[in-house]
């Protein structure tokens, strides 16, 4: 395809070494693109590549799954620390977000939902972990998975619960409103429950963590481009500071994309389980 | 018409960036703003405000982001 693809994420780190730096020399600024999301291999098994999203991916799956197993392995009834961490943020999920929008009906989901909600969290928060710093959301195969697996459950639990009929009647038909309506409605209902839905879920997680990922690499290598002469360094000061910024701005975001993801998927499922009318 | 009146040099998907910013702008104005108001009418029921404001909130933005993302997908 294009030229500049083959460039990796690795070249990046190398692009640092590279002494390019503002006011000295003609090289111009290395302005972060699609390639900062590519990485070579670290391993290949046969055709499978082995890089280090899937790295970060497998740690923090076993982070999460530690502390929950750590936490609930054996439950005492006056909790000790570690339980009490894992129940704090198992009832945040569970109060804040399956009770509230669900409601009773929502109990068998609050595995999926708390599993959803650490999940995607951590994932987002190795864009801001030293020596990681990427987020592993920001590869749009790992959102689409996610979606993909809201959505098998989002269907599934429609018909289950309404039936096929009541399942489509569900999905495409909202109730209460005049005949002549529905006209208009039942074909953008059906396109945006099955087609839209999904698809906005994954792009919104990926597009956020990948503007985040590109925010924070501009003033990153802004800071080290404009480095060397003093007025430059005054730049860079300046670069790196915005650097903290949005680092906290990003972290912010973090858990705002992970809440935002399972309360979505919270309101599918409190539709798919709506009583019909 | 073979005469050109402007011309744009570089990559035109900045300028696509920021027309598609512009109604999400508005939008997440405007979903703010009430917001707040709401929450300053009714402070005992912030938690549920703020809840749906947050959703409102992700829900405009991913146009916003989708605009930011399509200059990647599609390059030149």
């Amino acid at each position: 395809m294009q030229k500049e693809l083959l460039v990796t994420a690795d070249a990046q780190t190398l692009a640092f070494e590279v002494d390019c730096h503002l006011f000295q020399g003609s090289c111009g600024f290395p302005a972060p693109s699609a390639w900062s999301f590519i990485f070579d291999p670290i391993f290949s098994i046969g055709p499978v590549d082995f890089n280090k999203p899937m790295l970060l991916a497998i740690i923090g799956t076993i982070v999460i799954v530690s502390l929950f197993w750590a936490g609930f392995s054996k439950p005492k009834v006056v909790p000790g620390k570690l339980q009490s961490i894992a129940e704090i943020l198992y009832d945040f999920v569970h109060r804040g977000i399956a009770k509230e929008i669900i409601g009773k009906k929502g109990e068998p989901f609050v595995p999926l939902l708390v599993s959803l909600f650490f999940f995607i969290w951590v994932m987002n928060l190795w864009a801001i972990i030293p020596l990681a710093q990427f987020p592993v959301t920001s590869l749009i195969a790992y959102p689409v998975g996610l979606a993909l697996l809201v959505w098998v459950v989002y269907m599934s639990v429609t018909f289950r619960n309404n039936g096929f009929v009541g399942g489509i009647r569900n999905l495409c038909v909202p109730s209460g409103l005049p005949k002549p309506i529905y006209v208009i409605l039942t074909p953008i209902e059906f396109v945006s429950n099955i087609f839209v839905r999904p698809f906005t879920l994954a792009v919104r997680l990926f597009a956020n963590m990948f503007a985040g990922h590109i925010l924070i690499l501009v003033f990153t290598i802004a800071t080290w481009y404009m480095l060397g002469t003093v007025l430059g360094t005054v730049y860079a000061t300046a670069s790196f500071a915005v650097t903290l910024a949005l680092t906290v701005f990003e972290m912010f975001i973090q858990a705002l994309q992970a809440y935002v993801f399972t309360v979505l998927t919270a309101t599918y499922l409190s539709q798919a389980l709506e009583e019909a009318h | 018409m073979s005469e050109t009146l402007a011309a744009v040099t570089g990559n035109i998907g900045t300028i696509g960036y920021g027309l598609a910013a512009i109604g999400p702008g508005v939008g997440i104005g405007i979903i703010f703003g009430n917001g707040v108001q709401a929450i300053a009418r009714q402070p005992e029921a912030a938690g549920i405000i703020r809840q749906n404001m947050l959703l409102g909130f992700a829900v405009i933005e991913a146009l916003a982001l989708i605009g930011f993302v399509a200059p990647f997908i599609y390059p030149k």
